[in-house]
């Protein structure tokens, strides 16, 4: 193993920890311009790993190339161990990755409760069941309300999702992607567009759950980077600029330099 | 909410048993079928959120093959009516399985095209009669015992296949199966990351859909003793987006009441000949500028909106400050 791996990988040492999601040389061009270039990127199971760079880097798009929502133009990609370029969205979410969207991704016109309710119903198999009334889902309400109050939106649970401010949608976005126990979740700026006081609250829940779980997450907020993630790739124009601890990145002259003018508040 | 559904049943239902000795039965029967063909239709459109222009496909060949089996064959009425409805399940399934690939205005004109298909595979086959259609169909014996010659007895057969197709849609809107398939229409992508197979859901919506178009055609052919082009043409295709849409898409009401209001006005409006469609196009103009949730659609936002002041000045003692509210959405779980 550990063929091409930039030298800044080892960063937490053993090499031979478990890795969850790897990309090997993966690539996306979209009519001649390249959104993603040749990166290889390791995450190690059980770790916070947390992609930044400035807009237009490429994130989103490795993003979707990982929960397959756009297929790569070349390169590899594994999940446990096996080769997932080949599978499809809804079955990656199966087999236990889960993403959150840049855009605030609810039902609107479903409840708050229903939001998570639909995610809680789908492991267990009754989605089919157009014949059964509605009441069959209210065994899943506990367990969503548990959910909710996690994420501070119990009070909410009766009102449309439509309705709720933006960064509460944000925190029903978190709250619908637990529901479904992931092992790996991929967040796509959780925080973006929340309150202080919201973002120490869901940074707070991103580290409780971060417990067992994988977490691959795209940050603009500096602070919380540096808080949460065991390690930080920097992206730039679709390519790997460094990767390693917040310690190790923040010196990086090169990171300093792409950084430098660009108004991000690191 | 359930119980007020539970209530405006029981009145409707004492309302539809009555109504034959009030009104002209068969007047009452097309208004039946054009509900159901609307119900079946709002469950993909304002349900599923997929236009599908060429619903008339699957209305029209259960008609067929409904009248076919039933004055050729010498099916029963019952199994008429099953040889259309699964006539229009395979159907719905083919076309269904190849439309749903495609999204918004593409979907919409890829049903169109099968639609056009099937009109011109009626126009030419041997037993669809060409232009004259198939004619004087008995309308036999229900069970074999009931004489459906009877307007009244048919009228109640009519007005009880109605209410199972109703039912079921109801059920399916109202079920694990339909809160999936809103969560579709809201946001796909977000439905694909919690793991749904979409198209899926779709096909499934879209074979239902069909399936009771289907027998919304075959109950039609009950009625009027006759499967004609009329009925697989794309203007049939289109009455039903009306329907749907003037009584309001995404309510369980409204394409009742759709159907209710373009029948009678066909009606009743009849001796103006041509006419008909211009003052049914104006309506329809009237009904998008001012009330584009439909009839339906509007009074209920009407009242959820009356309902939510009164809540709000309750809870205004407990103050939330977050309250923001964003009009673009329904506030009510639709009737």
């Amino acid at each position: 193993m550990g063929w091409g791996w930039p030298a800044l990988h080892n960063a937490l040492g053993d090499m031979t920890e478990e890795i969850a999601v790897e990309t090997q040389g993966l690539t996306k061009e979209f009519k001649g311009f390249v959104a993603v270039n040749d990166v290889s990127l390791r995450v190690r199971k059980g770790t916070i790993h947390a992609i930044i760079g400035p807009n237009g880097a490429g994130k989103t798009t490795l993003f979707n190339l990982i929960t397959k929502f756009l297929q790569p133009t070349s390169g590899k990609i594994l999940y446990k161990g096996s080769d997932i370029t080949q599978a499809k969205s809804a079955d990656l979410a199966r087999h236990g990755m889960v993403r959150s969207f840049q855009i605030s991704a609810v039902f609107p016109q479903l409840t708050v409760l229903e939001n998570v309710r639909v995610a809680l119903q789908r492991p267990s198999g009754i989605s089919f069941h157009f014949w059964k009334p509605e009441a069959t889902l209210s065994h899943f309400n506990d367990r969503a309300m548990e959910l909710l109050e996690a994420v501070g939106l119990a009070d909410a649970a009766d009102g449309h999702a439509g309705e709720l401010a933006y960064g509460r949608k944000r925190a029903l976005e978190i709250a619908t992607t637990l529901a479904l126990e992931p092992e790996t979740l991929l967040l796509d700026e959780p925080m973006a567009g929340m309150g202080t006081e919201d973002v120490s609250r869901i940074a707070a829940l991103i580290k409780t759950i971060s417990k067992g779980r994988t977490i691959i997450m795209i940050e603009h907020t500096m602070k919380v980077v540096a808080d949460l993630s065991d390690t930080i790739t920097v992206l730039q124009r679709g390519e790997i600029l460094a990767d390693g601890t917040y310690e190790q990145v923040s010196r990086n002259p090169e990171v300093i330099e792409a950084y430098m003018g660009t108004g991000d508040d690191a | 909410m359930e119980r007020n559904h539970l209530i405006l049943a029981v009145v409707a239902v004492v309302a539809l048993l009555i109504a034959p000795h009030l009104l002209y039965s068969v007047f009452l029967m097309k208004v039946l079928c054009f509900a159901l063909f609307a119900c079946a239709f709002n469950l993909l459109l304002g349900y599923g959120g997929l236009l599908s222009f060429g619903h008339a496909a699957y209305f029209g060949s259960a008609s067929y093959v409904t009248a076919h089996t039933m004055k050729v064959w010498g099916f029963t009425p019952e199994l008429g009516i099953i040889a259309g409805m699964l006539a229009a399940a395979l159907l719905g399934l083919v076309f269904g399985w190849l439309a749903i690939r495609r999204a918004g205005i593409y979907f919409a004109m890829v049903t169109l095209a099968f639609a056009q298909m099937v009109y011109f595979y009626a126009l030419q086959a041997p037993f669809t009669g060409g232009e004259d259609g198939i004619q004087a169909v008995p309308r036999g014996e229900l069970f074999g015992f009931i004489d459906l010659r009877d307007d009244i007895s048919l009228y109640y057969f009519v007005l009880a296949l109605f209410l199972i197709g109703f039912f079921v849609l109801y059920r399916t809107v109202y079920s694990p199966f339909g809160q999936v398939l809103k969560a579709i229409r809201e946001n796909e992508p977000r439905a694909i990351s919690l793991g749904y197979r979409t198209n899926h859901f779709k096909l499934a919506t879209f074979v239902l859909s069909a399936t009771f178009s289907g027998m919304a055609g075959a109950a039609t052919v009950l009625v009027f003793q006759l499967a004609s082009l009329t009925y697989v043409e794309w203007q049939m295709s289109g009455e039903v987006v009306l329907m749907t849409l003037l009584g309001g898409m995404g309510t369980v009401l409204g394409p009742v009441v759709g159907a209710a209001l373009v029948v009678t006005l066909q009606t009743y409006l009849a001796p103006f000949g041509a006419w008909v469609t211009i003052i049914l196009g104006v309506i329809f103009v009237i009904c998008v500028l001012l009330f584009r949730r439909g009839i339906v659609g509007e009074a209920l936002a009407r009242f959820a909106f009356l309902k939510n002041d009164k809540a709000q000045l309750q809870r205004s003692d407990v103050a939330e400050a977050t309250v923001t509210k964003e009009a673009a959405h329904d506030p009510v779980k639709p009737l």
